[in-house]
């Protein structure tokens, strides 16, 4: 190596406290109340609409039904059982949520990471078809979710092609079925979900520098050890990004189970709170399932940050 | 070359590939379906016809809930991108106290399901007693779209090189000018992307609108709701036609950048 590889240190730069005039102080302050006047319409905006109906939810979460009163109506309480019902009338739609969230982010990560190398690092010379296949990565966003999940349940439906394929070469027996099934859910989940999957893992793989992977091959690596070392770290923010992306709006997803499930045993939480609050009109049991999918969500994604977090996103 | 290296050699395109197909074939499916001579029941192949794309707006509704979908979404963008850009380049080149707390509540919204979101925003408004229609949906996608909007630009804020304003500055040109003839010019770009970005969530989001509409029809709570009974081949047109448009403007996009590049590159 020939090139200064040791970086000079900077020349400290004095701290910015200590030498500002007042003047300068004073334009700094302007600065800042600039910035606050800059946020602080849409942050008004977030107190109205996004952290005080979150506080309603959880309010509402501990209502009460008055003994004898009509439907839909509560009066606010402290009643901490709204929860202990909740949680033991719909701890399995809850759990499958997440089962079913997890088995689609691993599946899209597997798919996702393939495409986004391939377009990222192997196609990195062929300039066209690699924008091509980044215009097919992005397309399903121009289509509509409900249609594209609609279009996979009459694909795999009873009478069509993919199930008498299957029948035929004996995958699935002579009565089997696709739609209806927890596959077709998973299935549906990591099809919606598998382009936040792909573009932040894309992003972070575009900006790899292919002469790390030479280098590691002038060393000995193999192409499976040089991807395990260097291509897997280096892509790790994009892997980390994709699976929150995927992740979190797969557990909170109806649209696939109502399409492509049955009401019996593919059921997500999603699709019970819809229906605590517009056919049965248990506002507070609704508000309760909300809550406990939203902590869920929280202490999760947390604990996954603290594990794999990197400094670039949090 | 040993058979493990060759598989891996080809593993990747094949995989890979094979996705690619997987990610068009309901697409594809919506498409070759748009041209199916089905009244009512478009389930199972009737015959080709172009009669639906001739008369798109030929089912019940469909167009009604079309047009309410495109104004939710025009209105819901332009109101979260104002806010939205504000926030970012608030948060991103100005200090000021609370802004660790700033950061957790930009990115809280992103971090709730929709279920969740829709829940609340459904318990506010009927806290509040207001009626359920076309400004709470407009009001509840504002929500989610400009934390959107705020991630997105604010990548661009940060790549933003300061000594071109510095630079401004040195010729005087006033705050005022130096933001509006140099800081927004750059920004725009992040600012458009955001703003696709955002109409098309607010334009194909059903959770949240099916919380906060009431009986205001929008464009996914029609096919949902149409579901049940069968989806109108004019859904597939209209899906499809969007497809197509949307498929043209980044094409579009795309062939132009590539050639000012090209033509930057040839000076």
């Amino acid at each position: 190596m020939s090139a200064p590889a040791v970086r000079r240190p900077e020349p400290k730069r004095p701290e910015p406290a200590a030498e500002l005039s007042a003047t300068e102080r004073r334009a700094e302050k302007a600065r800042g109340r600039i910035g606050v006047g800059l946020i602080v319409p849409g942050f008004v905006y977030l107190l109205l609409f996004f952290a005080a109906p979150v506080f309603v939810l959880l309010a509402m979460s501990l209502y009460a039904k008055p003994p004898g009163a009509e439907t839909g109506v509560f009066v606010p309480a402290f009643e901490i059982s709204n929860y202990a019902v909740a949680l033991s009338q719909y701890w399995e739609p809850l759990v499958r949520s997440f089962l079913f969230a997890g088995i689609a982010t691993v599946l899209a990560l597997l798919i996702g990471y393939t495409m986004a190398y391939l377009v990222a690092v192997r196609l990195r010379q062929h300039k066209l078809l690699a924008s091509i296949l980044l215009v097919i990565l992005i397309a399903p966003f121009f289509s509509s979710f409900v249609l594209r999940t609609q279009a996979w349940k009459q694909i795999l439906a009873d009478e069509g092609f993919v199930v008498e394929a299957l029948r035929f070469v004996a995958i699935l027996p002579e009565d089997g079925r696709l739609t209806a099934t927890s596959i077709a859910v998973v299935a549906g989940l990591t099809y919606n979900f598998l382009p936040f999957m792909t573009l932040p893992i894309y992003a972070s793989l575009e900006r790899l520098d292919t002469r790390l992977l030479e280098a590691a091959g002038d060393l000995y690596a193999s192409p499976m050890t040089a991807f395990r070392r260097v291509t897997l770290p280096l892509s790790m923010p994009g892997v980390f990004a994709g699976t929150l992306l995927t992740f979190i709006p797969a557990s909170g997803d109806y649209i696939n189970a109502a399409i492509l499930g049955n009401n019996r045993d593919t059921s997500m939480i999603g699709q019970v709170i819809d229906s605590r609050f517009f056919q049965i009109v248990d506002y507070p049991m609704a508000a309760a399932l909300s809550t406990v999918l939203m902590v869920v969500i929280l202490i999760l994604v947390m604990l996954y940050i603290r594990k794999f977090g990197t400094k670039e996103l949090f | 070359m040993g058979l493990k290296q060759r598989m891996g050699r080809w593993l990747v395109p094949v995989i890979g590939g094979l996705a690619f197909v997987y990610l068009l074939v309901p697409i594809a499916y919506i498409f070759v379906f748009s041209f199916n001579d089905a009244a009512r029941t478009n389930l199972t192949w009737q015959g080709f016809t172009l009669a639906n794309w001739k008369n798109p707006c030929g089912a019940p509704n469909i167009c009604d809930a079309l047009g309410n979908s495109l104004s939710v979404a025009f209105v819901a963008t332009i109101i979260a991108t104002v806010l939205g850009t504000a926030i970012a380049l608030g948060l991103a080149r100005y200090k000021f106290r609370f802004r660790k707390l700033a950061d957790i509540l930009i990115i809280l919204p992103l971090a709730t399901p929709e279920v969740v979101l829709g829940a609340s925003l459904l318990a506010q408004f009927l806290n509040l007693g207001w009626e359920l229609g076309y400004w709470t949906v407009v009001l509840s996608h504002v929500t989610f779209c400009m934390a959107f909007v705020v991630v997105t630009v604010r990548a661009r804020v940060s790549a933003l090189d300061g000594r071109l304003e510095e630079a401004a500055g040195d010729l005087y040109a006033s705050p005022r000018t130096t933001f509006w003839k140099v800081t927004f010019p750059l920004l725009l770009p992040g600012v458009v992307a955001a703003a696709l970005l955002s109409f098309a969530m607010s334009f194909d989001d059903f959770i949240i609108a099916n919380f906060n509409s009431g009986s205001f029809d929008t464009f996914p709570k029609f096919i949902y709701v149409a579901a049940t009974r069968g989806i109108p081949a004019q859904a597939n047109v209209i899906g499809s036609g969007i497809f197509l448009i949307a498929l043209a403007i980044v094409v579009i996009g795309t062939v132009v950048s590539y050639r000012r590049q090209k033509a930057l590159a040839a000076r």
